[in-house]
């Protein structure tokens, strides 16, 4: 699917080879053998932030949920602050053409479920899939298990399938945007969600302070 | 596992808003880049695929879930973004590890309040429960809520939210495995 380059020529789109817009793959400015290298080092950054971020540990994360720990909220919410306005930024100077980036589409029904169903994973195991990888990577055995049952979670959604095939696709609603459906621009979105993120880490600043102080057994590992 | 770590052998951890501040700046380079974001569980969909369709070939291709991923080429559909993104994903983890002193031996971390069986069990059917929810949900907190929101995706937030809240709504009643 994503492999294979989208069968788009910059001629298309009115440039000449020497523009630099991207996204640089869709518009086959770097051609198609460099993909898995790109993935390789996109992928190798990611697991080391995260592992670096303290997300190797289920303890550390799970703390968003007691109030004993909000890395998971400072760096989620500061990832995406910096990547909405730098993403607006890039179309605004127009080096990324925003119709070739990908948008989830929102299938309504099945993503609400979806979301639920982790949210009990994730309070129940304490990682997600990405961060049990790097646990997993530094030794830690529940990291594996974890891990281990994202497959198995993964084989039993597509065995029973056909069971709920219709529910999969309910209320489509397209590759719709936040802004879109709120009817309001994507740069109002961003000012709200920067808004949100201060508020949200100031307060869970506070919180986070007063949860300490009358917790002893947690110990950082 | 020690149950009490003195100061000294304490985890160093970049600071999170710098962390994030990376994390944010990486989504974008992939947005520049490959036009999408980053991804975690897209790669184990794509293994299990791979092994179903191995074993019972005919199985995979007549289940309406696995032949949307079988590259119609005949190709393995482990040749793919997804799997050298999760490859990089586990060592990029392990030379964090190294390099802040945390790469070791097998060991399993938990509450002391609770056994090491019992945080298997935990770590397990959470594990469980992510395969199904990513499933359904186009994605997990790295594909759907995380690059997705940052693209705008209403999809995105939705896993986002649902997420994040049913965790602190069902928060109580696992408290034991925590705190």
């Amino acid at each position: 699917m994503w492999a294979t380059s989208l069968p788009i020529s910059l001629e298309n789109y009115g440039f000449n080879k020497i523009d630099i817009m991207g996204p640089l793959i869709p518009l086959e400015i770097i051609t198609g053998q460099w993909d898995f290298v790109i993935a390789l080092l996109i992928g190798g950054a990611f697991g080391f932030i995260l592992e670096a971020s303290g997300f190797s540990s289920s303890r550390n994360i799970a703390g968003v949920f007691y109030g004993y720990n909000f890395v998971v909220l400072r760096v989620f919410f500061t990832a995406m602050i910096v990547a909405m306005v730098g993403y607006l930024y890039f179309s605004y100077m127009g080096w990324v053409d925003m119709n070739l980036v990908f948008v989830l589409p929102t299938y309504l029904n099945s993503m609400l479920l979806g979301g639920f169903i982790m949210g009990l994973g994730f309070v129940i195991g304490g990682f997600c899939p990405g961060t049990s990888y790097t646990a997993a990577a530094i030794g830690k055995i529940d990291g594996f298990v974890f891990a281990g049952g994202v497959f198995i979670g993964i084989f039993l959604f597509s065995e029973f399938f056909p069971l709920y095939e219709g529910f999969y696709t309910e209320n489509y609603l397209g590759n719709i945007t936040i802004g879109e459906m709120l009817g309001v621009s994507n740069e109002i979105v961003t000012f709200a969600f920067v808004l949100v993120a201060m508020i949200a880490f100031y307060l869970t600043w506070l919180i986070e302070k007063k949860v300490r102080k009358n917790m002893t057994e947690y110990k950082f590992d | 596992m020690d149950k009490k770590i003195d100061a000294k052998k304490r985890p160093v951890y970049i600071n999170p808003y710098f962390g994030g501040l990376l994390l944010g700046l990486l989504i974008l380079a992939s947005f520049y880049i490959a036009g999408r974001g980053l991804s975690a569980s897209g790669s184990a969909k794509l293994a299990v695929v791979e092994v179903v369709h191995l074993v019972a070939p005919e199985h995979a291709e007549n289940n309406a879930y696995y032949s949307k991923f079988l590259p119609e080429d005949g190709s393995s559909p482990l040749f793919n973004w997804l799997i050298f993104g999760a490859i990089g994903t586990f060592f990029g983890g392990m030379l964090s590890g190294a390099v802040y002193g945390r790469l070791g031996k097998l060991r399993i971390e938990k509450s002391p309040k609770i056994s090491n069986r019992t945080r298997l069990i935990a770590a397990g059917a959470g594990g469980i429960l992510f395969g199904i929810g990513s499933q359904f949900g186009r994605g997990c907190s790295s594909g759907a809520a995380l690059s997705g929101t940052s693209a705008f995706s209403f999809g995105g937030l939705i896993v986002m939210a649902l997420m994040f809240g049913v965790g602190y709504l069902f928060a109580y009643f696992f408290r034991k495995l925590w705190i």
